[in-house]
């Protein structure tokens, strides 16, 4: 399954796919040692140190920031820029244009592990980045956009490839959902252009505001965290199983009725609050018929497996490629199950939230990421292959422990949180305080930075992994032979 | 919201599960196991099989139980639902609900006073729960009080722990004022007091400081605190002879409190609780400490104010 470049008269525009390849990899263990760092802090809180800096609530929007955007987005441009240069059949569109998506990139990353520990902030859950950095953010994804496209606008081949729908709805879907959720207006303080620099109020009001924030919020999910993570499952399954797509006609309709439904979703985050009801309504009942789109990705992810499952056997990158795609059904069902009213009801504000998040996050984007890392890394480096398929099989374990430790134990405490919560005694009031289920989470908060620890632990294998499959071939001759005649 | 707008969210949500759904139609047949034909990147190719039975009908399913939804319940623009369900009346629906059975709950425990709801378990239910969402804030969950916050399971009591007290302090209030007395003092009286003050209740302390401190503490502590230590109630100055301290005691605690001063606030209640909530949750109080009826015996430490001097 190694290309053969001297078949194809193109050359590849490939130095941006290896430096986003390597920063996933980088950005990867530092957003989640920042989440096992918060993680710890939130059983021993003085591990902040009494730095405000370094504080739960400072570190927490670094975290997801940095796992989303830092590790989860170079993985798709990499992967992306790779996808759509071999399935169009045509290099990158203005290669420098695809140089820039990579430094501006990065400096949008560096900015934000800058700012958002110093407290800079626009209040808004994964748009926490304040104005200068959105409007860079802007102009590096229109670039993107304009890379990716242009690509696809020079294919050498006729039929547009189902990875690079999803990867285009992405791109797409983000430029819109960033520009209008962060338009805001900077507030000027004459003299103190640092003020003004660091601080704005957004241009909407009240539940408006909520609703343009997880309209944003959950199309963060839907676009970035699936679209994008579906594009790389479509090229990186087929490649690494060596069998054709499931099913033509389900990615026709399981890809439009995703990208149509899940713009209606955002709502289910306001249930009970101050949005009207039928907004809630409209919400709910188009997250619940999400789920079977969904699930078509999944179907036709697991079912292009149908007819070479021996090759699980052999081959752990398939493991994470196929593992991903269940904890993609998995977390696909959950959330339209508690988009229901009276589920969300008892999940809402709990730790099952966060459980759900990470099933998702730990279990599908980030497995999916890794999954194709390893077959990209030798890819686009031209090696035989990873240098340690046994250290992949590792990983691929301590991946799976960490994630199914950090979801078990946060379905357990959120399902916990939210019955004692609602527990009241006859007259209404209610049974615990704040500070009982706070100490009944305790244990489970063990469990998940235990899971956590389990899971950075794999990332620190890859880590070591790629590293040894870049060096000169020459330091692990021996090593490299013996595994290549496996 | 103008019929426009209402007509615009009934046509375009409608018309989205209608679209979906014709999609999912048009596409539902196929041959199993053709490919189209298509390649790309050398050896990716896509085969045309028939949508999954199940996945379809779940489809059509999920599609039709979110337009009964829609029938039902408010969702389509200005249209209300069949059902006239709105969040606010199942809320005021619940908050009746509730108050019907608080009116209950607090019937059964009336005429009854503080001891004896002290021995109801009922009553003290009820109280606990009013303890930890509104005391357990300052007085900890276990209500054994912090720095500056007391402790209410013992029996040291700073305005008395009568009935009568527990329930004026959580109605009204308190603030307690402990002045930076010891700033216009000379080093040597100062000196006097923080040889004696922290050690009151220590009996190895040598007389010749304990009767230094004496001297200086009937001149300058003793209209608060009274002339034997014990405190006055009626202020709320604390007991220094029991080697309880509100604030931190040892020489350097003390030392703080004469030269800063102390400020000390608990918040009136009564316009956040109900009188019933205030005799509940004084009576839970009133069963942590180790006052109840049986007197003698339980009494840990030998020199127990009984009550206000």
């Amino acid at each position: 399954m190694v290309t053969a470049p001297a078949a194809t008269p193109v050359v590849y525009t490939d130095r941006v796919v290896k430096q986003f390849t390597v920063m996933t990899v980088v950005w990867g263990i530092v957003g989640m040692l920042v989440g096992v760092w918060i993680a710890a802090e939130l059983l021993w809180p003085q591990l902040n140190f009494d730095i405000p800096y370094l504080t739960y609530s400072h570190l927490r929007p670094l975290h997801t920031n940095a796992v989303i955007f830092a590790f989860g987005g170079s993985g798709l441009f990499a992967t992306s820029y790779w996808c759509v240069q071999r399935t169009s059949r045509a290099p990158l569109f203005l290669p420098w244009l695809a140089d820039f998506t990579f430094w501006g990139w990065t400096t949008v990353i560096v900015l934000a592990a800058i700012t958002l520990p110093l407290g800079y902030t626009q209040g808004k859950e994964y748009a926490e980045l304040e104005w200068p950095i959105d409007i860079l953010i802007a102009v590096v994804w229109v670039a993107y956009a304009i890379v990716f496209f242009g690509t696809i606008a020079q294919r050498t081949v006729e039929h547009i490839y189902v990875a690079n729908w999803f990867f285009g709805a992405y791109i797409l879907a983000v430029a819109l959902l960033h520009i209008v959720n962060s338009a805001d207006i900077p507030i000027v303080w004459a003299g103190h252009p640092w003020f003004t620099l660091t601080h704005s109020y957004s241009v909407y009001a009240g539940a408006a505001d909520a609703m343009v924030q997880w309209w944003y919020g959950h199309n963060a999910v839907g676009f970035f965290l699936t679209a994008g993570f579906l594009g790389m499952m479509y090229y990186f399954v087929p490649k690494q199983a060596g069998r054709p797509i499931y099913s033509y006609r389900l990615s026709v309709v399981h890809f439009w009725a995703l990208i149509a439904i899940y713009m209606w979703a955002g709502p289910h985050h306001l249930m009970y609050t101050a949005l009207p009801d039928w907004v809630q309504s409209l919400g709910m009942v188009f997250s619940l018929i999400l789920f079977v789109p969904s699930w078509g990705g999944m179907i036709n992810g697991i079912m292009t497996l149908s007819g070479a499952w021996h090759k699980l056997r052999e081959d752990p990158i398939l493991k994470f490629l196929i593992v991903s795609l269940s904890f993609y059904g998995m977390s696909t069902f959950e959330g339209p199950m508690m988009s229901i009213k009276t589920v969300n009801a008892l999940s809402h504000y709990t730790d099952w939230t966060i459980g759900h998040v990470h099933s998702g996050a730990l279990g599908w984007v980030a497995m999916i990421t890794i999954g194709s890392i390893y077959a990209l890394v030798p890819r686009a480096f031209g090696r035989p292959q990873m240098y340690s398929i046994k250290a992949i099989n590792l990983h691929f374990w301590l991946a799976t422990v960490g994630t199914v430790l950090y979801i078990v134990a946060m379905w357990s405490a959120g399902i916990m949180e939210g019955l004692m919560w609602r527990a009241t005694e006859p007259d209404g009031t209610l049974t615990y305080s704040f500070v009982e289920t706070l100490k009944a989470t305790y244990p489970f908060y063990a469990v998940r930075l235990a899971g956590g620890l389990v899971f950075l632990a794999g990332m620190l294998v890859m880590a070591w992994n790629v590293w040894r499959t870049l060096a000169p071939p020459q330091t692990a001759p021996a090593a490299v032979a013996a595994e290549g005649a496996a | 919201m103008s019929t426009f707008w209402s007509g615009f969210v009934i046509v375009i949500s409608l018309g989205m599960i209608a679209a979906c759904l014709w999609l999912l139609f048009a596409n539902a047949r196929g041959a199993p196991g053709e490919t189209t034909g298509h390649v790309w990147d050398e050896d990716l190719r896509e085969y045309n099989n028939p949508l999954p039975r199940w996945w379809f009908n779940l489809f059509v399913i999920l599609s039709a139980f979110g337009v009964g939804y829609l029938v039902l319940y408010p969702g389509l623009g200005n249209f209300r639902g069949w059902l006239g369900w709105t969040s606010t009346q199942q809320l005021q629906q619940n908050l009746d609900t509730l108050t019907a059975r608080r009116k209950a709950a607090f019937a059964a425990l009336a005429g009854k006073d503080i001891p004896a709801l002290a021995q109801d378990p009922g009553a003290r239910t009820l109280g606990r729960a009013v303890f930890l969402n509104n005391c357990a804030g300052c007085h900890g969950a276990d209500a054994q009080g912090a720095v500056g916050f007391p402790n209410l399971t013992d029996d040291d009591w700073l305005y008395g722990g009568s009935p009568e007290a527990i329930v004026a302090t959580i109605t009204h209030g308190r603030n307690g004022v402990m002045p930076p007395i010891g700033v216009g003092l000379s080093p040597e009286a100062r000196q006097a007091l923080l040889d004696f003050v922290p050690y009151w209740s220590d009996p190895a302390l040598d007389p010749a400081k304990r009767e230094a401190g004496m001297k200086q503490f009937a001149l300058t502590c003793a209209p608060c605190h009274g002339a034997d230590g014990k405190g006055n109630k009626i202020l709320g100055a604390p007991n220094l002879t029991d080697d309880i301290w509100l604030f931190r005691g040892g020489r350097a605690g003390v030392e703080e409190t004469i030269m800063k001063g102390r400020q000390s606030a608990m918040p009136a209640w009564q316009n956040v609780l109900t009188p019933d909530e205030i005799r509940v949750v004084a009576a839970y109080v009133y069963s942590l400490a180790p006052h109840p009826v049986p007197p003698a015996a339980a009494a840990p430490a030998p020199a127990t104010p009984a009550s206000a001097p």
